[in-house]
């Protein structure tokens, strides 16, 4: 089963529309930097995008945090708000069922299947912003100066190109498990609704919800409990040393997060009346 | 014979509306068993309760000897089934998506999978299907693939909503013709339709449901028997009045053949036909009257929970046609 779904998903134009989608944004900011050459001021616009200008390999840090706050999270409430409901609205949950897979099961392969979607969708980003920026803006002065690539880290301590290959996995995995948690509450909505669009709207809910409440004081209490608290955290996988709390705190709650809506899922889901 | 379906007092209630209410059914393994009843009857309900879709309120039913719903595992890899409209996944072509519906499930060799698919495109006539997307079938091709996507594990039950769905009339006679083959090769076949044409041409058995109850479960030659009337044709119908005058039950009525048909209270048409030669009385046609299945259903069963009346003061709730 969990085979057929990751096969139903490559073959959907719509996973790879979105896929496209999420590298092309990088690549069109990378595009106009590199002809404008303005690289907007330290502190404004995106993490890393004023030192991309000068190292090209910094790029795919700089286009992650690009897509990070609002594409990224459409995208993955498009496709998990989909796992279910879509095929519910289709008719073709009820031909699977008799077919029959079980209900743990077939809601298992669909998880994993978002998870093969985020994680192919970080990655993707990752690489194609890597050899935009590296052939937009070079590996940066210190290449020419012999100075092996190396990268400036956040802290200011020069990162060796294999260090800075490491760090970047590192982000792409943490990432793609903040996207999961987000990928398993969509899983959920998805298993109460049998509108693929309801579902998808509740996901985009919870993101905007949640980035309401993360600045403001008197949510304090719950702030490190919101799914979009730990999303930046990943910045500091740049630093010299890794500064590890907060992106240990935020593996913790996203994985917190995926348990929680998967079970929710499933119980909603074991017994569910399928009349669609 | 072992029942393939059993079903004891099985309900189910979707809120306020009961969709199907205490049903008591078997099955024998073999049958051609045909579900009859009025939109909102409760057929589909029932077909999804024991296809373990729909979870029952109270009752209990069994499927090919399995308890269902916790059998499913069991019991469902055997089961054929067409629930209400065919599915698929629109972007992918029909073999396609038989291929990911048979690799969905357990069992079954790898390797005998596209021999399977083939085997049940051939016998629903789409063999020859070319890679187009399901999105762009008719009709009566999505209809084609439903049945075998049922037809894919040679199971040994059939259950099937509405079958004849979308089909034209030449494609109705086919599936007939292959549910009866299937049928005399051993698989049970039951189907449910308003289409009482269909199960009258197919069934040997059939079940009528009205408001969630089941209101009748009998042979269909049973409900088929001869009334006690012969129907009559002859161009001398003022000589036959005279002759038949007391046993007539009303006046000869114009057909739609050019001689007027006469209905005469007699057990033996054969006897009366000799009488009516014997006394110089031309003969056209000559038949027992039976029931048909349709005055059986129309005197069983209510009108269907399409149908809405404006409310009078004390009518019982309508509720949504259960799906």
């Amino acid at each position: 089963m969990i085979g057929v779904e990751l096969r139903l998903m490559v073959r959907r134009r719509r996973v790879w529309l979105c896929w496209v989608l999420l590298c092309a944004l990088p690549a069109l900011i990378a595009v106009l930097l590199a002809t404008t050459r303005l690289a907007p001021p330290p502190g404004r616009s995106g993490n890393f995008l004023s030192a991309v200008v000068t190292n090209g390999q910094l790029f795919p840090a700089a286009a992650l945090a690009l897509v990070l706050p609002v594409f990224l999270p459409i995208t993955v409430a498009i496709v998990s708000g989909d796992a279910v409901a879509g095929e519910a609205s289709s008719g073709v949950l009820r031909y699977l069922l008799v077919r029959p897979v079980g209900r743990l099961r077939l809601l298992t392969a669909k998880l994993i299947s978002v998870a093969a979607y985020v994680l192919l969708a970080v990655l993707f980003v990752t690489v194609t912003s890597y050899i935009v920026g590296v052939a937009a803006f070079g590996f940066g002065p210190d290449a020419s100066l012999g100075g092996g690539g190396g990268v400036a880290s956040l802290s200011g301590v020069v990162l060796s190109p294999a260090e800075l290959l490491l760090r970047t996995a590192a982000t792409v995995g943490y990432l793609a498990l903040c996207m999961l948690a987000l990928g398993a509450v969509g899983l959920f909505f998805s298993t109460l609704t049998d509108s693929p669009l309801a579902a998808a709207l509740g996901v985009l809910a919870l993101v905007v919800t949640s980035a309401v409440l993360q600045p403001l004081d008197a949510a304090n209490a719950i702030q490190p409990y919101l799914p979009t608290s730990h999303w930046l955290a990943w910045v500091d996988l740049y630093r010299d040393p890794i500064l590890w709390d907060s992106v240990r705190e935020g593996i913790g709650v996203q994985l917190g997060y995926v348990v929680v809506a998967f079970g929710a899922a499933w119980a909603n889901f074991a017994t569910k009346d399928i009349t669609s | 014979m072992t029942a393939v379906i059993t079903t004891s007092g099985l309900t189910k209630r979707f809120g306020r509306v009961t969709a199907v209410d205490g049903v008591d059914l078997q099955v024998t393994e073999g049958a051609r068993f045909g579900l009859l009843g009025p939109n909102g009857s409760g057929k589909t309900t029932l077909i999804r309760m024991l296809l373990g879709l729909v979870h029952p309120t109270a009752g209990s039913m069994q499927l090919l000897g399995h308890a269902m719903p916790r059998g499913a595992a069991e019991a469902l890899p055997q089961v054929g089934a067409l629930v209400e409209n065919p599915a698929a996944w629109g972007h992918l072509s029909g073999r396609a998506n038989l291929r990911l519906l048979d690799a969905a499930g357990r069992g079954g060799r790898v390797r005998d999978r596209k021999a399977r698919v083939d085997d049940a495109l051939d016998r629903v006539g789409l063999g020859g299907v070319d890679r187009r997307p399901v999105r762009a079938y008719s009709l009566g091709m999505r209809q084609r693939l439903g049945i075998a996507a049922a037809l894919l594990r040679s199971p040994r039950l059939l259950l099937l909503d509405e079958p004849s769905n979308g089909l034209d009339p030449r494609g109705i006679n086919e599936m007939r013709e292959l549910f009866t083959e299937l049928n005399a090769a051993g698989t049970t076949v039951v189907l449910s339709s308003h289409l009482l044409a269909e199960v009258e041409a197919l069934c040997t058995r059939v079940g009528l449901m009205d408001a969630g109850r089941l209101v009748l479960d009998a042979d269909l030659d049973a409900l088929r028997a001869p009334t006690g009337f012969v129907l009559l044709r002859t161009p001398d119908s003022a000589r036959a009045v005279a002759l038949l005058d007391g046993r007539l039950d009303g006046a000869p009525v114009a057909g739609s053949g050019g001689d007027p048909e006469l209905r005469v209270r007699h057990a033996d048409p054969g006897a009366l036909n000799a009488e009516l030669v014997a006394a110089g009385v031309r003969v056209t046609a000559l038949s027992a009257q039976r029931r048909s299945l349709e005055q059986v259903v129309f005197e069983l069963t209510g009108a269907g929970s399409d149908r809405v009346e404006r409310a009078r003061t004390d009518a019982e709730p309508v509720g949504a046609p259960p799906r």
